[in-house]
Parts: structure tokens; C-alpha cells; sequence
């Protein structure tokens, strides 16, 4: 690793953002910013019913409508071959509905006008006819034999299960079980949410009827891939579709799946031959695309008598919804799940998932999460958690028990992981000494005497991300590697073209901090460029926090070649040889005759000018990254909450929080990234949940009912670091994006049962409600 | 999202206000604040063919004592209440309730008459009046009305008030002898409707209770007023039992239903614990102020 | 209907549709595109404007309610392309990061300024708890319009004893 001098202002500098320029003035351009000459407007007629045959659609009305261009029905999409389209996970997905709704808010039609308070006025003159079916919301009674069968339309489908897969060793994990001297167990539900950007999906779709060029503004985390799906999809011709990604308001995994409405708005500018512009309303976001989580998890953790951990098994029903859309590597049926032995040296662990088809809207997206990471860590956590009580030992000291010791990385994972680096001890350490634990255990045992509640939480997690070594994951057969073009100019400026896609990480500022580091560039000199699929190398795309790990990578490692073909020029224009060159910040100097010198600026102006005989001109170049191994951010937070006894209420008195992400690019960005990541975790653990009743219908479907925690319920953040850096990244960096949202939620809900669980309890399933806490007081108490 | 069409006038005095209603008086909507009926607009879960805009009306969003009232014009805002000095001294419950509706920026909108009329049984207002023993004075063609808060609230969504008249203020009996309120608010973050709300009002003499007011909001299909608890506190030394009691009363008249806020037991428990909260603090108030004078 | 609105300090004629939300008006018709929408319910606060003075969702306000009156946007924040102190703020204290309720919180955060020049972190985090933000967390929020406050009550001070 380089060490950068403050004026390049590279790796480990707190520099103020590049693109609060624009967003500041109110400069930015989101998709709804977009306005094209003849632009026309779509909106989308949805099912009130979750489960219900179509019967017939009457659009007469709405197509007389003064304003509607055309009304599209899934009868229309099917004669062009667009009725179904491949999910993320290998399977199909309904554009509009042809044959039957399968979940409440399914797109059933669409209309086109000239403003969207047409398009509106004409949803409400479309007449449908449904003869309802039995609904499924339960994905445990999904599976039950004589279920009604929810993807009828699958030939080779006779039931709800979508998949079924196990990782680990079964016989080892049961002989383990067999002799373990303590079994503790937890049956929990990780609820459905969803990520719920401030800024919704959507679409400005420009097919040019002369060309037959398709540019797509599009609200998209990943856009090579959605390039190459659409050219499946639509049997475009894939270097006629330019996907453009604006500024993105905010992803956390919601703008991964490619839905419904952006094919139809294609569709509709291929037909009609004027740009359509397709904004999803709030209600539309939360109840039809990418909903996260809905795992129902039963965990058993076998210890021997002095709290040594001998294995875990774990038995998971998750809930798909109608379409098995998860956004995942192929290879891994339940995501990265299996990462579940956390931070601790499990021997031995076995885990047996089964997904369920049900009435519910599809997608499986790694909220904020690097695919089911977050549910996995939330388990151990808490099972870690109910062990301490269990054996009448603190939840600290069992954690310190059964860390995986800082020698033993690289650590082999008995579910196959090699855990990259770690020194869990002195995380946990240190967040417990920034707490003040003992003291507050103290304290906590005087306010029960007193009769009040005081609980603390601890969470340990560590995580896999930065998929990843394209030998083992691919998303819908696109291996997960990523790519960097550097071009530098001959006056010393850079421009960096990445295929990663920032929703407001900082990619503008980060990635050109690394170039700074890596190439003497100063950042502000480095124009980092991406979300243009004409303008950018191929790239999978921003999420389970894989932009630093996989393009960052990549940029480290283009800039270093580039360097390297700079040594050459160097050594022409010092007439010295390469061998006697060392390479400081941003020059080359003579060994030994340090004032003998030149600057990366001089050497990029020689690669144009006066490069050596044979040599190709420029400094430019390309690198396609391909990770050795995931990357295993890890960090321990602690809660400390205060219950009211008597109606349940809790609050955060103290949020401590120690990560360690490796190498820090901009320590400021890191903090607000977890800032951000701390406040999802509180969301999910408090009140976001995603519920439905017995008819399908969706309670959730707007902000009032699915709730984001304001500035006032939001705890006050203490956070702070250690640095282990990945071996095996070209600049030690591991990611950070999501971290704090896997390992949180486990963090608060144990500072709550923490709290009460002298009063008989032992659990209480998120979002722990305040009429949650009330209730499990009370069942304890009987 | 977007609303459906819709004639509009904005009319500058009320009795034109009033003729523009009684014209389509059923399809017809007053807006005020709009804090609640844009919402539904955009939803198109309301669809009137005209609105009657009464914000322009001079006059509608006066505040003052008169008469042995407080008189709160129709068009109040939630955060003119809430910063309001006047309200601040001597009207506690109030002022405790005002922070407390929807969000900073709804309440600058948002108003009293507009909320009342509203007839949502999870609306703040409605209980905070009936603690008070308020009276809304509506305006119809036919002239005006003084209806009791109690009278005033039917049933869910259902006031009273006629399609042809609109609600033009809020009278609330000054206090009398050294008093005490709060208005305690259970709700499951900043902006959401009241998982339960308690409105309480304590005017003491001595140590005597010579009249207490009680609220309850969203435990019912209307904002609930306690009597049995109000007659249980009149006349009686403010003690810890006698306010156990008046609780266990109130949560008696309390009628919730079980739903994503929670089970109807535990509703009736918080208006339990909030009942003898609030009459703990309206207590210390009132002896703070006796002490004061 | 006909309305005359004053938008950003320029008079503004138009003939809108009653049904028009404000937040459309000024998006759509005037592409003022700064004030966003993020929600369906008066839930999220991205789309909050200065009205007269006061901030409220201009998605819960009719263009016609505007008549007569001073609307204010993020893009009538700056004066004379300098940056106002609250831009300068977010920036500086890392405010943002996706940039979708920025405008919001800043027009918020301008009008608290205007009636508490030296807020607590607590009237802070109340005065913008009708804004949502996904990213942040609201903790450099509360450091940005603190560090603005303080500017400006340092503007102000130098402006007197100048």
C-alpha cells in the first residue's frame, strides 16, 4: 500500500464530496428530472386482489379518454412476446398479468397519455373482472400438501416450493448435537421490509423509431447487467439499448430487479414511437417490487458445559413471494445464509433452507445486505445472546469464548467461507470499554431493584461481501467481477470510468481518492464517470457492498499498471533505466539523487508527446477485476435501551459502534455510510415491516403504515473503528455500505429482551413494537 | 399522485363561502388546513366536484379570550396554537397537544376546525375539546349553531356538522381556581396517528378536584370522553389511589380494536398508565400555579 | 385558473388546472426540479417549500392555494451564486448523500434558522421530523444546521459591528 502525501488528497483523507455541488443547488438529475420533447406518461392499473383468475378487461373508456395515447393490457405484451420475463434467480416473472393475479398490486394494465393526470384519470375508466382464488400468505402452509398451487402455469411445478438447498455437514452437525451438554434454541421470524428509497423506480424510456436506439433513464444499481437482460428480455439488439442511470436517489438493493414497468414503458416507446416516462408512486414501490428478508429461521446452537461451541443447525422456511426473484448468485439458493456461524469457531453446522412460493409480491433483495447476510447474522446473534442466559454467563465473555481467534485467519468456515482477516477481540473490546459496560451492568442491576428497566445488546457480526470471485457467483450467469477504465489526459487529468453505479456513496469522490493514491493524480483532477452503459466498461453493478471490494479493486489496479507503463516513459525522460526509479506520492525520482525528478503530470504529458521509440502512445487502460476471494468487514455494536414497564415504550440511551472495514478511502464517508446503515438497522429492528392480512391484501403500502423512523426517533450514533486490512484487496479496503444494517437490528433487539428478560422473557420477534414488549411482559408473567 | 378534477373558488368572505356549499352542498368539500382532504385527494379516496377554499376568509383564525372563552378560530393552525402564548399559560392541555399532531410542517398547515371536522377518532383535537367541555360554533344558511364538543362527535368520520355549514370556531371555557393538563400520546414515531391519546384537565381548589376533564383517542370509533372517571375525580382530594381508580375507569370507557398498533388489551393498559400519568402532571401543575398566586 | 405567484423573488403568471399540486407546478411546468417527491401520503417532507415564509409539502398544497403568495425553492436559496450558509453547511458536515431530500431538509433547516438562530440538537432533530432521509441517519443533518447556525449568527454579527 502507498503512502499518500495530504496534497493528492488520496486514501484515508476526509475530502468534502464532489457531487454536493450539484445536489446543494438542487442541480441534481434523478429520472423524474427528465423531460424530453413529446415525452409522454404512463401509469400502471394494479390488482386489488392477491390471488384471482382475470376474467376479462374492458379499456374502451379509458382509451376515449381526451390525453390517452394508448392502453396496454398483458393480452398486448403477449402478442409481442412480452408477457413473462426471466427473474434474477433463474425464474419467470408475469410482465402484466395474463392468466391470474398472483399478489395484491400486480400490474394488470397501463395507460399512456400526455400527462400523468390523464394517465391517472384514465386507470379509473378500465373496468376488470377477477374470480378470486384461495389466497397463501403463510410460506409454512404454502408448503403444506394440497396448497393451492400458486404457479400453475409452470409445467414441471406441483407445489409452492420454490427451492430447496443445505449447506454444511448434517452428519457431523447431528453426531455434534448428540453429545452437546447444552442445546439452546430460537424459532424467529426476520419480518418482511423493504428498502424504500426516498426516491422511487423509474423510468424515461427514448426508443428512436429512425435508429431503433433505445436509451433507457433508468433508476438502476446495476446497469450493464439490466443492458444485457433488456436485450434478452425485449430481443433487442443490445448495442442499440443504452441503459443512462441519472443521479439515483437512494437503492439499498430496490433498484437491482429489473420490473415490470420499466419493460412496459419500452415497450410502449417502441410502439408509439415518443419517449414514455413511467414514475412508480410510493404506494406501487412498497407493495409490488423488491421487498427484502421474510425469513422464518429455527436455530440450535450445541455447546459443552463450559460455553464451548460445538455446532449449529439451522432449519429456514423463507417466503419468495409469487415469483422467485431474489437478486442472488445462482450457485446459492438462500444467498450467502450460510455465513451464519458468524464470528464464532463453529466446528461444525448444517442448514437446510426451503423457499415457498405465496401471494405476495416478489423479490428477495439484499436490502442494504449482502444477500442474506443480515438475516444470518441476526440469528447467531440472538442465539448467542439467549446461550449467555442460558448458561448464566455474560454475553460478552460467551462471545470472547468463542471468537475465531485473530491467529487462525485465513479461517476456513465449516459452510465453506475463508474469512479473509479479523481481530474480533479487540472490536468487541473496544466497544465495550467506549461503553462503559461493566459500569452499566452495574447500573443496570440497582435501576431493577428500583424497578425500572435498563437492557444492553450486543451484536458481534461479521460479514461476506464483495461478491466475488466469478468461479463460484454470477447473477443470472454474469460472473461478479467488475471493471476501472482509466484515461489520462496529456495535462496530468484523469477521467475513471467505472461500472459500479453510487445511489449516494461517494463514488464521484472515493474512487478518485484511490486513483490519487495509487497514480499521484490529485482527486480533484480525476473525473470519475459511470451509469452510462455506452460511456462505461461492463460492470455488475452497486450492492452487497461490492463498489470498493470489486471496482475498487479494479481502479487500484489499472492505476497501477498505468503507473507502471509511467515508469517506462519516467526512465526515457530521466535517461535512466526503470531499475534505478522509486515512485513517491506523484513522482518518479532518481535513486540516490532525489532533486533528479519527474511528475506524474510530466510523465503523462511524454505518454502523447515524446514516448520512447516503440511505444504504444497514451496512458490509458482498462482492467476487468476479478476478486480472489469475498471480503469480511466485522465490528461489534452495542445498545443500551431503557422499557417502560407498563406500556412498553423503549428508547436508545447509548448506540456504541465499532466497525472494521480494512482500509478506510474517506474515513467521513465510512461514518456516514454507517451512520445510515445504524438507522436502517434501528428502522427494521423498531417499526419497518411489510405485513399482510389473510386476503393477501398488503398493510405497509405507504408511509403512513410502513414506517421510516424521523430524525427524533433515530438514536444518537457514538462510532469508532479499527483498521484489519483485506490481505488480498489491492488496497486492503473490505466495504462498508452494509454493515451496519446486517449487524444492528440483533444489536437493538437484544438490548430489549435484555431488559426484561429477568421478567421471564426470551424473545420477541421484530419490529419489536412498543404493544410487542407490552404483550411478551404480560405472556411472561402467566 | 394525482388528484381527479375538481371546480375551485376561493372565497373572501363566509357568507359566500356558505352559498358556494349550499349550491352542491354533497359534492362539495371546505378546505381548510387540507392537511388531511389533499391526501385523500391524491389518493382519489375522496373525489368532490368542487372545493370551497376558506383560507382567504378574513377573520377565521382568531385567538383570544372573550366572554369566558377562549376563542379559537376555525382556521388555527396546529403550530399557531402550539407557539402561542396566551395558549401557553393558560390552556396546558392545548399546548401540550398542539407539538404533538402530525409533523412540524403538516401543523403549519393544519387547523383546528379543519381537524375537528375531520371527525377522525384518532384525531388529537377531539379529545383535548372534550377534556376541555369545548363547543364548536358552526355556520349554515340558516344561521349559526354552538354544538358541545360531546354533541359535535358522532361516529367514525361522522360529526354533527351539516353539509351546508362549516365549522367557524372553537370555544373552550377559560379555567378557573389553579389547573393543570397534558395531552399524552402514544404513537409509534413522529407523524403518525395516535396508537392512543389522553387528554387530561384538572382545575383544583386546594387540594380538591373541582373539576376534572378527560380525552381519549383512537380506543374508540369516536373520541371518547370518561365520565365515570370525571365523576369518579369531581369533588375528591387529589391522592395516587383516587387517580389508580379514575384510570381504571377511564380504561373501561375505552373501546379499541386489535390492530397493527397493537392488541385492544394493550391499548386499554396504556390508557391506563397514561390516564395516571396525566393526572399526576396536571396535578403538579395546578399546585405549581396555586403555589405561584 | 389564473394565478400570480412569486417564485424564488420572480413574478410568476400561469393557468393551472385546480387539481394541480403545487409541487407538479413548480416540477413540471416550471422545471424547478429541486423539490422532490418521495411519497404519496405527506409523509416523507422531500418536497417541502417555503411559503411565505413557512415550510410546508407542496405536495399537499394546491398551485391555486399559491396565488398571491412567495414560494421559495432550493434554487432561490443561493444569492448571486454565492452559497448559502446551509449549502455550504451540508456540504461541509456531510449532510447528504443520495441528494434526494437534501432540498427538503435545507428548506426546513433555512426556516428554523430564521426563528431560532442558535437551535439545540434537540430543536433540531424536531424541526426536521417531517423529513425523511434514507442515507444519513440525521446525525451530520443536526451537524450541518448547526454549523450553518453558527455561521450565520457570525454573518449576522460581523454585519452589525461592521
Amino acid at each position: 500500500m502507498s503512502t499518500t502525501e495530504s496534497h493528492v488528497h488520496g486514501i484515508g483523507q476526509s475530502i468534502k464530496r464532489k457531487e454536493d455541488d450539484r445536489f446543494i443547488r438542487g442541480k441534481g438529475t434523478y429520472v423524474d428530472d427528465i423531460s424530453l420533447p413529446g415525452m409522454l406518461h404512463m401509469a400502471i392499473l394494479r390488482s386489488p386482489l392477491a390471488h384471482a383468475k382475470l376474467v376479462s378487461i374492458d379499456t374502451t373508456a379509458a382509451a376515449a379518454l381526451d390525453g390517452v395515447v394508448a392502453v396496454i393490457t398483458g393480452a398486448d405484451l403477449a402478442a409481442h412476446n412480452l408477457a413473462w420475463m426471466p427473474t434474477l434467480s433463474g425464474d419467470t416473472q408475469a410482465v402484466f398479468v395474463t392468466d391470474k393475479v398472483r399478489f395484491q398490486g400486480q400490474e394488470v394494465a397501463a395507460v399512456v397519455a400526455e400527462s400523468a393526470y390523464v394517465a391517472y384519470d384514465a386507470l379509473d375508466l378500465i373496468e376488470v373482472e377477477y374470480d378470486p382464488l384461495d389466497v397463501i400468505v403463510d410460506p409454512r402452509k404454502a408448503l403444506e400438501a394440497g396448497a393451492p398451487l400458486i404457479r400453475d402455469e409452470k409445467e414441471d411445478q406441483t407445489d409452492n416450493r420454490c427451492y430447496h438447498w443445505e449447506s454444511g455437514d448434517k452428519g457431523a452437525t447431528d453426531a455434534a448435537f448428540a453429545k452437546a451438554a447444552v442445546v439452546v434454541s430460537l424459532d424467529t421470524h426476520y419480518p418482511r421490509c423493504h428498502p424504500a428509497p426516498l426516491e422511487t423506480c423509474g423510468i424515461v424510456a427514448d426508443v428512436n423509431p429512425a435508429t431503433g436506439k433505445a436509451t433507457l433513464h433508468l433508476t438502476s444499481q446495476a446497469p450493464h447487467a439490466h443492458r444485457t437482460l433488456f436485450a434478452i428480455v425485449a430481443g433487442l439488439p443490445e448495442q442499440n439499448i443504452q441503459i443512462k442511470t441519472p443521479d439515483i436517489g437512494g437503492g439499498f438493493g430496490n433498484k437491482v430487479p429489473i420490473y415490470p414497468g420499466y419493460v412496459a414503458a419500452t415497450a410502449a416507446s417502441l410502439l408509439i414511437g415518443r419517449p414514455v416516462k413511467w414514475i412508480e408512486s410510493r404506494s406501487e414501490n412498497l407493495i409490488s417490487t423488491g421487498f427484502a428478508r421474510d425469513f422464518h429461521m429455527s436455530g440450535d446452537l450445541a455447546l459443552d458445559n463450559d460455553g464451548k461451541m460445538l455446532a449449529l443447525r439451522v432449519k429456514l422456511v423463507s417466503d419468495n413471494g409469487a415469483f422467485f426473484a431474489d437478486a442472488q448468485p445462482t450457485k446459492f439458493r438462500a444467498g450467502l445464509f450460510h455465513i451464519v456461524t458468524g464470528s464464532y469457531d463453529m466446528p461444525v453446522a448444517h442448514i437446510e433452507a426451503d423457499g415457498a412460493y405465496t401471494n405476495k409480491a416478489p423479490g428477495g433483495v439484499a436490502y442494504r445486505c449482502s444477500f442474506r447476510v443480515t438475516e444470518a447474522s441476526y440469528l447467531i446473534e440472538r442465539l448467542v445472546q439467549n446461550a449467555a442466559y442460558e448458561l448464566g454467563t455474560d454475553p460478552a465473555a460467551l462471545r470472547f469464548k468463542n471468537f475465531i481467534k485473530p491467529e487462525q485467519f485465513p479461517y476456513k468456515s465449516a459452510t465453506g467461507f475463508e474469512y479473509d482477516s479479523g481481530d474480533y477481540p479487540r472490536a468487541l473490546e473496544l466497544a465495550l470499554e467506549q461503553l462503559g459496560y461493566n459500569q452499566l451492568r452495574q447500573e443496570q442491576k440497582k435501576l431493577r431493584e428500583e424497578g425500572k428497566l435498563l437492557g444492553i445488546g450486543i451484536a458481534s457480526f461479521t460479514e461476506v461481501v464483495g461478491a466475488g470471485k466469478s468461479k463460484e457467483y454470477d447473477i443470472a450467469g454474469l460472473k461478479m467481477f467488475d471493471s476501472a477504465e482509466l484515461r489520462v489526459h496529456p495535462t496530468g487529468k484523469a477521467i475513471l470510468k467505472i461500472g459500479v453505479q453510487t445511489q449516494g456513496q461517494g463514488h464521484e469522490t472515493t474512487f478518485a481518492q484511490i486513483v490519487a493514491s495509487e497514480l499521484g493524480i490529485p482527486s480533484e483532477d480525476v473525473v470519475v464517470q459511470y451509469g452510462d452503459t455506452d460511456n462505461v466498461p461492463y460492470g455488475l453493478g452497486t450492492y452487497a457492498s461490492r463498489s470498493t471490494p470489486v471496482a475498487g479493486a479494479a481502479t487500484a489496479v489499472i492505476a497501477r499498471k498505468l503507473r507502471e507503463k509511467g515508469r517506462t516513459l519516467a526512465a526515457h525522460l530521466l535517461e535512466v533505466s526503470e531499475e534505478d526509479l522509486e515512485w513517491e506520492t506523484d513522482h518518479f525520482s532518481v535513486k540516490g539523487a532525489p532533486d533528479k525528478k519527474v511528475s506524474i503530470q510530466d510523465v503523462a504529458f511524454a505518454a502523447y508527446t515524446n514516448m520512447p521509440d516503440g511505444m504504444e502512445p497514451g496512458l490509458e487502460g482498462v482492467h476487468y477485476y476479478d476478486p480472489p476471494n469475498m471480503t469480511y468487514p466485522f465490528g461489534s455494536y452495542l445498545v443500551a435501551v431503557e422499557v417502560d414497564e407498563g406500556t412498553g415504550e423503549w428508547k436508545v440511551r447509548r448506540m456504541v459502534a465499532v466497525d472494521d472495514c480494512g482500509v478506510r478511502i474517506n474515513p467521513m464517508i465510512v461514518e456516514g455510510q454507517i451512520h445510515g446503515g445504524l438507522t436502517e438497522g434501528y428502522a427494521i429492528a423498531a417499526m419497518q415491516l411489510i405485513d399482510f392480512d389473510e386476503e393477501g391484501n398488503c398493510i405497509g403500502g405507504n408511509f403512513t403504515d410502513y414506517l421510516i423512523p424521523t430524525a427524533w426517533e433515530t438514536p444518537h450514533f457514538e462510532t469508532h473503528e479499527t483498521v484489519t486490512p483485506s490481505p488480498h484487496h489491492p488496497i486492503g479496503a473490505k466495504g462498508v455500505g452494509e454493515s451496519a444494517t446486517v449487524g444492528s437490528p440483533a444489536a437493538y433487539v437484544n438490548a430489549v429482551v435484555d431488559a426484561v428478560r429477568h421478567l421471564g422473557v426470551t424473545n420477541i420477534d421484530m419490529p419489536v413494537t412498543s404493544a410487542k414488549v407490552w404483550q411478551a411482559i404480560q405472556d411472561a408473567k402467566t | 399522485m394525482f388528484p381527479s378534477r375538481f371546480d375551485y373558488s376561493a372565497p373572501d368572505s363566509l357568507d359566500e363561502a356558505l352559498a358556494t356549499l349550499g349550491q352542491r352542498a354533497d359534492e362539495t368539500k371546505v378546505l381548510a388546513g387540507g392537511q388531511s382532504l389533499i391526501p385523500l385527494l391524491k389518493l382519489r379516496f375522496a373525489a368532490p366536484a368542487t372545493l370551497v377554499d376558506i383560507n382567504r376568509i378574513p377573520g377565521l383564525d382568531v385567538l383570544e379570550e372573550s366572554n369566558g372563552h377562549l376563542r379559537i378560530g376555525t382556521l388555527a393552525r396546529h403550530n399557531q396554537l402550539a407557539a402561542d402564548s396566551l395558549v401557553g399559560r393558560r390552556y396546558p392541555t392545548i399546548a401540550s397537544a398542539a407539538p404533538q399532531i402530525a409533523d412540524p410542517l403538516v401543523r403549519n398547515l393544519g387547523t383546528i376546525g379543519g381537524s375537528l371536522a375531520h371527525g377522525d377518532p384518532a384525531g388529537d383535537w377531539g379529545s383535548v375539546m372534550l377534556a376541555l367541555n369545548a363547543e364548536v360554533v358552526v355556520r349554515g344558511p340558516t344561521g349559526e349553531r354552538r354544538i358541545p364538543i360531546d354533541d359535535f362527535l358522532v361516529d367514525i368520520f361522522t360529526t354533527s356538522l351539516n353539509e351546508d355549514e362549516i365549522v367557524t370556531e372553537v370555544l373552550v371555557p377559560q379555567p378557573e381556581g389553579s389547573f393543570g393538563g397534558a395531552y399524552l400520546k402514544l404513537e409509534r414515531k413522529v407523524g403518525d396517528f395516535a396508537t392512543v391519546g389522553v387528554a387530561v384537565h384538572l382545575e383544583l381548589d386546594g387540594d380538591t378536584i373541582a373539576r376534572a376533564g378527560l380525552g381519549l383517542t383512537a380506543v374508540g370509533s369516536r373520541n371518547i370522553k370518561p365520565t365515570n372517571a370525571e365523576n369518579a375525580l369531581g369533588g375528591n382530594k387529589c391522592s395516587d389511589e383516587l387517580f389508580a381508580e379514575a384510570a381504571r375507569l377511564a380504561a373501561e370507557a375505552a373501546d379499541p380494536v386489535s390492530d397493527v398498533r397493537g392488541p385492544a388489551t394493550y391499548k386499554r393498559a396504556v390508557v391506563e398508565a397514561y390516564v395516571k400519568r396525566g393526572l399526576a402532571e396536571a396535578r403538579d401543575q395546578a399546585r405549581a400555579r396555586a403555589g405561584r398566586t | 385558473m389564473d394565478i400570480n405567484v412569486t417564485v424564488n423573488s420572480k413574478p410568476t403568471s400561469a393557468d393551472v388546472e385546480p387539481r394541480r399540486l403545487l409541487v407538479h407546478w413548480l416540477r413540471d411546468d416550471l422545471r424547478l426540479t429541486a423539490t422532490h417527491v418521495g411519497c404519496d401520503t405527506t409523509s416523507c417532507g422531500a418536497c417541502t417549500v417555503l411559503v411565505d415564509g413557512t415550510p410546508i409539502k407542496s405536495c399537499t398544497l394546491l398551485a391555486v392555494q399559491a396565488n398571491g403568495r412567495e414560494v421559495t425553492t432550493v434554487e432561490g436559496l443561493a444569492t448571486n451564486g454565492q452559497l448559502h450558509p446551509i449549502q455550504a453547511a451540508f456540504k461541509e458536515e456531510h449532510g447528504l448523500q443520495c441528494g434526494f431530500c437534501t432540498p427538503g431538509m435545507m428548506m426546513v433547516t433555512a426556516a428554523l434558522l430564521e426563528k431560532n438562530e442558535d437551535p439545540s440538537e434537540e430543536d433540531i432533530r424536531w424541526a426536521i421530523s417531517g423529513n425523511i432521509c434514507r442515507c444519513t441517519g440525521y446525525q451530520n443533518i443536526v451537524k450541518s444546521v448547526e454549523l450553518a447556525a453558527g455561521q450565520i449568527k457570525a454573518e449576522r454579527a460581523d454585519a452589525t459591528t461592521a
